[in-house]
Parts: structure tokens; C-alpha cells; sequence
């Protein structure tokens, strides 16, 4: 298990490294520079600005210089906001959309696993159609719409909770988990349900029924744990998925999350930013695809014997 | 057991675990329910001014920031030597209570008043204009807006690194409290530009604490670190969140100061900041979407803000490119246009129909009003450039930023030269930074435009046409208009003559239309009715002094 986890560590570099150059030349190549904008910029105060980001310099040198700074952890000031380096944004806004992430995958799990099941233990019936077609309507819904449809009804229509922040208001956390937890509730629903299925039709299910096991015993002790496995292994990405995702979100209800200052720094060639987010994240989602795949094979044994565990 | 008996079994736990769902759902509602009062009800209470303000600040840093949203809170940071009335815009004291000029009106002296004070209890000196200044225009500093201090004498050849010393600029430190200073030329809108950030004082001990007096990254501009000169200071800041100020206990004039505090929230989504507003959490947006305009024109029209604002939208050619160097054809497109239809059908009837390119009433100045709507004379002119009918016309692009606005003007335009002229236009959309690359590097046939105002002079505009300025992107050179712009103007020698000169110049570039107007802005924004004492004006420049909270 150890070499398994080691080997994919440095399996990431390699991906990281690429990940990291192609990002930063396309992005320098994109028309358009960090200064423009509607008032042309005079030549001399162009220079003197890019010379206090060394713009100055080689791209080539840039880029190493770039890579220099990286190892060393630091990911250099924002071009968009002077006065504010990127390791700051990012420790302002990961924890927010973090948080969120977490909230929203809660969401998932607790209303996905339930109808998931729900449908699987009597299928083809009236209940599986009904959370199932829910359930697709949910994967089709945009976020930018079922958000400011629940925003219309909770917020607006009934006053019960507020329409945006997070963390000013009582309640606000809410409606930005519940939108963003309900795509991907949809696909746990839908994944639960085929891995029970699966599961149920299983010999080690007859033989803990034949044993006489109370049946809510088989379900949740025996059957759960196997028929999980799909969403387990979908966790990983929907977890990277809703972080690198969560900017709409974020921009509906006005959240300062890390995908927010990730899009705007892209729309401001806010080259500091914009590579510091890109590496953050794609570091952030080789860790949770790993995390995922260690999760799958402790929970499922032939895995964990192929990989040479316990 | 049989398996349905205990399939149903199974299902009653699930129905538990749902109810228990819903039964949490349902408490979590009700504990947040109930009459609570509203932000906006809290800060009539305790008088904070809540605004929402379009974008996080780039930088509160005078000479650093250039945007509207970071101007909204410099204003009530900062205060200039000479400040602006708040509904007439004219010059009145600020920092300085008062002033000479001289009979050649080329030196002024400026005397701050004795109790003119930092926020934390300074005096403010003449030396801190004078140091300020040298910043500002320090050409390490990378300030974008330092030419609006180039009417200083020696000013820009300091800015643009011709000249080393800053005592050759014309800015003299005669006393403590008296600040002299030299111009280039006498301008008749000087005293305005004090009042821009640009010539902001900045606190120096608490800069050079914190780094180099050029350092744009420094941290000086921070809650706790930052010193204004204002009747408001810093008091917190949460990045992408919310910006706070309080009043200043130091400021000169903080008996007039109503407001305790003012909370600025950044928020790109027009609609989310609508949203906000109508449940009571904020009492100023920075603009209404467009399609809640009659909604609210309908129901509430009281608070839609809808006042005339300094800025126009035109289109602009691209005179390197044929078909548009030939002026008819300039002329022709711009005949067939209908601004009255325009204004009413794609933007609600919330702008003002343009027929020159400086928004009229700039400094007393009505401009002529050379265009019109006229097909039938834009399909002769068009015949006459070689293009009967539109046939022949090589195909063209229309280009405009990725916005939904745009695209809808857009297209109206485009279906009127189809339906009058018959001519084919394809429309063309980039995002933001592609599209000012675009238009810097001539990469285009005709692409929209708009220009706002700095100060409230036609010269702002009509520079646009100059040969020699960066943002006229549009390859016009006319080196008449360029003599009249750069000589004429300058050495007008009253008042009416310099706008006569204006009207001049306005029917030079209305003839040559390398830009063609299509309409005049206004601030459309909401606002609560308990907001008092925010007066409309023509920079949409908020004097926060005088805003008093209540019903």
C-alpha cells in the first residue's frame, strides 16, 4: 500500500510539471496584457510597471524564475492587486470554498445515498421512477439556475433565509451548499443505486439473510459498505470537481471563494494568480484522486490484495 | 422473515432518516426566519451606509488604483486641496480653504487650513502635497493616472524620466502650510483635477514604515496601517467580502459628517447585487440590470436612480481599413442609424440618444448637434462612395466585448444597415482583454467604444481625436483637427470663446466621424428612499458628507 501511494506521488510530478508549463504559456500568449484596459496605458508607465513585475525579462527566465519561486513555496504578488501576494488570496479563499466543498458533498451524500437506496431496495417500482427522473432532473439543472430559483422561493417569496454571503447572516451557508450539493447528490443517487442493485443480488447478501441477520443489519452492514463503492471512488473527483466548479456558485451568492478570485484572475491575465490557483488546485486534485483510489481499495479487499496490502 | 416484510422495514428507517431530514430542514428555517430587521434597517439605526460597488478594489492606493469602485471608497478616504461641490460639481475649499491665482493665471497658491489633520492627529503640511506629488509622478511608481498632473510645470518630462530632479517641477513648499504651484499653461479646469486621486495627498511616515515610497506592493494600505486625510478612514477590510470606513475623529469638518460608518461590498453579479437590494441588504447598487428596469420603473420608481452622467457610446472604423477610409461611407453608416429607436427598444429608454460626441452640458458647453437619422441621404452617400444599394460592400465585422447589452445593440445596428443601406455585417465578440488588444492593434473593421468622463471639461473628450493620443485607436489623423485641439483651444482667450472653439472642433470630428456617438450614459443604479443628501451629478461623484440616514 505504501509503494502503491509513493509511486503515485511521483506519478504527480511529472503531471504537475506539465500542468504548470503549458498553463503558463498559454496564458502569456493570450492576447491581451495585465495592464490593459479601456485608457490606453502611456508607454514609460508601462515599463516601469512591468519592470516591478519583471515582465522585463526573457519568458524563458520568467518561467524558471517562476519555478525558482514556486519550490520555495512562495507564488509571488498579484498583478491585479497590488499589495496582496498570491499565497494570501489563496489562504483567503480556499478555507471558504473548502468549507462549502465539504458542506455541499454532505449534502450529496445524505440525500443521494438515501434515494439511492431507497430505489434500489424496491426497483422498477413507482418511488425508484419518481427519485430517479428527480434525480436526472437534477444532473440537467445548471447551477446558475436552481440557484437563484431557490434564492426566488427560500429567499425572496418566504423570507427564511438570506439571498447571499457566507457567514454574515444566520443561514446563509444553506442555499450555496444545498445548490451545489444537489448536482452531484443526483449522481450519488444514481450511482448508490446501481452499486446496491449489484450488491443485493450477491450470494454473501443470501447468506446473511439465510443466517437469519435482521434485514436493515444486511442492508446497512453488508450491503452499504460494497454498494458504496462507486460514489467512493466518484468522491475524489466530484470533491476536485466542486472545488474547481464552485465559481459559479460563488458568483450567484456572493461568496469570496477561491473559484471566484480563479476566474477573475483569468479575465484580468492576472498571471500570478492565475498560476498559483492552477497549480493549487491540480495539486489538490491529485491528492483527493489518490485519496479516492486509497479509500476504494481499503474498502474493497480483492483491491487491496492486488495491491500488495493486508 | 419474508424479503418484503423486511424490505418495508428498511424503508421505515429511511422514512425516519427523511422526516428527521425534513424536520432539520424545517428548524433551520424557523430559527432563521422571524421579524428580524434588515441590514438596511440596521444601518439606519446605527448609520452605516451600505453599498454594493460592483468589483473588489484593486488597490486603495491613490497612486496606484484606477477604476470607479476603488475611486467610490477613495472619496471618502481622501480629500483633495480643492474638493468638489457635491451637487454642482464647482470647486470649493477642501484641504486648503483658500487660494490665489495669478493674473496670468499660471501660478496658484494654495493656504491649508490650520486645522487640516492625518487620521491619526498629524498636521497636514504643504511638504506632504509636495512629497505626495513627487510620488505620484515618480516614473518608477508606474502611476497610470499621473498625467493628470502633467499641467504642472516640468511634470511630465519628471513622469516620462527626461528630468531627474523634482525641484525643477513647479510645485514649491513656500511655508508650512503654503503650498505654490506652477502650470504649464493656464487651464481653466485646474482646479478640478485636485481633486482627483491622483493628486491625493498620501501619509509618508506610514508609507515608508511599510516600504518604499514607490513599492507597489506594500501593506501600507491595510486596516490598521493606513493614514487618511478624509471623513472616513480604513477600518477593516476582508478581501472579496466587505470593505469598512468609519468617520475620521480628526477630520476638519467632522461636524457635518453624518454617517458612522460605510460598508463597501463587492459584487460583479448585477443580479445578485439586485437580489440584495430587494431584501433589504444593501441601500445602493452599483447598476440595475437592465431587464429589472421597467419592473422598477413600474412599481418602485422611486428608488431608480436614472440622472445624466459623462460618458458616451459610439462605435468607431478603423480608417486604415477600406471600405472606411472613405468618409461617406463613415457618414452613411452613421445616417442609417436610429438612436431614438436604440435608446427605446434595447436599452429601456435609460440613456440619452447621442448627436455629438461630448456629452452636452460639460462646463456650460452644448455641443451642435450634427447627427441624425436620415436613410435616405445615408443610401445617396452610400451610392456615391461606389456602393448602390449596398452591392459591392466587401464584408465587414462588427466588434464588441462579450456583454449581453452590446450584443443586443448590436444587432438592432446591424439590422438597420442591412434594412437601409443593404449591407451585410457580421458581428464579432471577444472577451474583455482580447478585445482592447483588438483595438489597440487596429485588428478590427468597426468596434464599440465607450469613454467616461475624468473631469467635467469637452476637452476630455474631444482629445479623443487627436492623432497623437493612445485611445483614439482608430487611425484618424487629421492634423487640422490636431492644430485645433493642441493650439486653438489652449490660447482661447475668454471663456465663450473657448467653447466656440469646442463647437469647432465638435463639427470637425461629427464631419470626419471616424467615431460615430450612439448614446450619452446615464447612472442607472438603485437606491433606498432613507438614503438623503446623495446628489446626482454628472461624474457620479458621491459626496458621502453629506449623506444622512433614516425615514
Amino acid at each position: 500500500m505504501l509503494r502503491f501511494i509513493l509511486s503515485r506521488l511521483l506519478q504527480a510530478i511529472p503531471v504537475l510539471l506539465v500542468v504548470i508549463t503549458v498553463t503558463f504559456f498559454l496564458v502569456r500568449f493570450a492576447p491581451g496584457g495585465p495592464f490593459d484596459g479601456e485608457r490606453k496605458v502611456d508607454p514609460s508607465v508601462l515599463k516601469a510597471l512591468e519592470a516591478q513585475y519583471n515582465l522585463d525579462q526573457p519568458l524563458m527566465s520568467q518561467y524558471f524564475s517562476f519555478l525558482g519561486d514556486l519550490v520555495q513555496g512562495d507564488l509571488g504578488p498579484s498583478f491585479k492587486y497590488p499589495g496582496r501576494s498570491v499565497n494570501e488570496l489563496i489562504g483567503a479563499g480556499f478555507p471558504i470554498t473548502a468549507e462549502l466543498g465539504i458542506y455541499a458533498i454532505l449534502v450529496a451524500l445524505l440525500i443521494g445515498a438515501i434515494a439511492g437506496v431507497f430505489s434500489a431496495l424496491k426497483p422498477n417500482s413507482a418511488r425508484d421512477y419518481i427519485s430517479m427522473s428527480t434525480a436526472m432532473i437534477g444532473i440537467c439543472m445548471p447551477a446558475f439556475l436552481l440557484g437563484p430559483l431557490l434564492i426566488l422561493i427560500f429567499g425572496i417569496w418566504l423570507e427564511w433565509l438570506p439571498v447571499s454571503g457566507w457567514g454574515d447572516l444566520p443561514g446563509d451557508k444553506i442555499l450555496p451548499s444545498v445548490t451545489l450539493g444537489a448536482v452531484y447528490a443526483a449522481y450519488v443517487a444514481r450511482l448508490s443505486r446501481g452499486g446496491m442493485l449489484e450488491v443485493l443480488s450477491q450470494d454473501y447478501i443470501r447468506t446473511a439473510r439465510a443466517k437469519g441477520l435482521p434485514e436493515h443489519v444486511v442492508i446497512l452492514k453488508h450491503g452499504l459498505r460494497a454498494g458504496m463503492l462507486p460514489v467512493v471512488a466518484y468522491l475524489g473527483p466530484a470533491f476536485a470537481g466542486i472545488l474547481s466548479g464552485s465559481f459559479v456558485i460563488e458568483s450567484v451568492f456572493q461568496i469570496q471563494g477561491l473559484g471566484r478570485f480563479y476566474v477573475l484572475a483569468a479575465f484580468n491575465r492576472d498571471y500570478t494568480l492565475i498560476m498559483g490557483c492552477t497549480v493549487f488546485l491540480a495539486t489538490l486534485i491529485i491528492v483527493f484522486n489518490l485519496l479516492s483510489d486509497v479509500l476504494s481499495a481499503y474498502l474493497n479487499p480483492r483491491l487491496r490484495s492486488q495491491l500488495g496490502g493486508k | 422473515m419474508n424479503i418484503n416484510i423486511k424490505a418495508s422495514l428498511i424503508h421505515t428507517h429511511l422514512k425516519q432518516a427523511v422526516r428527521l431530514l425534513l424536520i432539520t430542514v424545517s428548524v433551520l428555517a424557523i430559527v432563521s426566519c422571524g421579524t428580524r430587521e434588515t441590514r438596511v434597517e440596521e444601518g439606519n439605526r446605527l448609520g452605516i451606509f451600505h453599498v454594493e460597488n460592483s468589483a473588489e478594489p484593486q488597490s486603495i492606493d491613490p497612486h496606484v488604483s484606477t477604476g470607479v469602485p476603488e475611486n467610490n471608497i477613495m472619496v471618502a478616504l481622501y480629500e483633495g486641496l480643492v474638493a468638489k461641490h457635491h451637487e454642482t460639481l464647482e470647486p470649493i475649499p477642501g484641504i486648503a480653504d483658500r487660494w490665489e491665482i495669478s493674473e496670468d493665471g499660471k501660478t496658484y497658491v494654495f493656504h491649508i487650513r490650520d486645522n487640516a489633520k492625518w487620521s491619526n492627529g498629524d498636521p497636514i503640511t504643504a511638504e506632504d502635497f509636495h512629497w505626495s506629488w513627487s510620488r505620484a509622478l515618480d516614473p518608477k511608481m508606474g502611476n497610470q493616472y499621473a498625467y493628470m498632473l502633467f499641467p504642472i510645470k516640468n511634470a511630465e518630462p519628471f513622469a516620462t524620466g527626461k528630468l531627474d530632479n523634482f525641484d525643477d517641477v513647479g510645485v514649491r513648499v513656500i511655508s508650512e502650510k503654503v503650498l505654490e504651484v506652477e502650470l504649464e499653461n493656464p487651464i481653466p479646469y485646474f482646479l478640478q483635477l485636485l481633486d482627483h486621486h491622483a493628486a491625493y495627498a498620501v501619509h509618508k511616515d506610514s508609507i515608508l514604515e511599510f516600504g518604499e515610497k514607490t513599492d507597489r506592493f506594500s501593506k501600507w494600505t491595510r486596516p490598521g496601517n493606513m493614514i487618511t486625510s478624509g471623513a472616513f478612514r480604513l477600518k477593516d477590510w476582508k478581501i472579496y467580502k466587505v470593505l469598512k470606513v468609519e468617520k475620521n475623529p480628526y477630520y476638519w469638518d467632522k461636524e457635518s459628517v453624518s454617517l458612522n460608518e460605510i460598508h463597501f461590498y463587492p459584487i460583479e453579479n448585477f443580479s445578485t447585487a439586485e437580489r440584495m437590494f430587494r431584501v433589504g441588504q444593501v441601500h445602493k447598487t452599483f447598476e440595475i440590470p437592465l431587464n429589472k428596469v421597467d419592473v422598477y420603473r413600474q412599481e418602485s420608481p422611486e428608488k431608480f436612480r436614472n440622472a445624466p452622467y459623462i460618458g458616451t457610446y459610439y462605435y468607431q472604423f478603423n480608417l486604415s481599413r477600406p471600405p472606411f477610409d472613405n468618409i461617406k461611407v463613415r457618414q452613411a453608416l452613421s445616417l442609417a442609424i436610429d438612436r431614438d429607436t436604440i435608446n427605446q427598444s434595447v436599452m429601456y429608454g435609460i440613456v440619452e440618444p447621442a448627436y455629438s460626441l461630448t456629452p452636452p452640458g460639460a462646463a456650460g458647453y452644448q455641443p451642435p448637434k450634427l447627427i441624425e437619422f436620415n436613410p435616405e441621404k445615408a443610401k445617396k452617400l452610400l451610392a456615391e462612395a461606389g456602393y448602390p444599394n449596398g452591392e459591392g460592400f466587401p464584408d465587414v465585422e462588427l466588434l464588441y466585448n462579450t456583454n449581453e447589452s452590446h450584443r443586443k445593440l448590436a444587432v438592432a445596428v446591424q439590422q438597420m444597415w442591412n434594412k437601409h443601406l443593404g449591407i451585410n455585417v457580421q458581428l464579432l465578440n471577444q472577451e474583455w482583454k482580447v478585445y482592447i488588444a483588438s483595438r489597440n492593434n487596429l485588428d478590427y473593421d468597426i468596434a464599440r467604444a465607450g469613454w467616461i468622463g475624468d473631469v467635467v471639461d469637452p476637452i476630455n473628450f474631444l482629445d479623443l481625436g487627436l492623432s497623437s493620443n493612445g485611445n483614439n485607436r482608430s487611425a484618424y489623423d487629421n492634423p487640422e483637427y490636431d492644430k485645433m485641439i493642441l493650439e486653438t483651444i489652449p490660447q482661447s482667450q475668454t471663456h465663450e470663446e473657448r467653447l466656440a472653439n469646442f463647437a469647432k472642433a465638435e463639427e470637425m470630428i461629427l464631419t470626419d466621424l471616424p467615431f460615430v456617438p450612439i448614446y450619452t450614459y446615464k447612472t442607472k443604479y438603485l437606491l433606498d428612499p432613507s438614503v438623503k443628501g446623495l446628489s446626482p451629478n454628472f461624474l457620479d461623484h458621491y459626496g458621502y458628507k453629506h449623506v444622512t440616514l433614516g425615514n
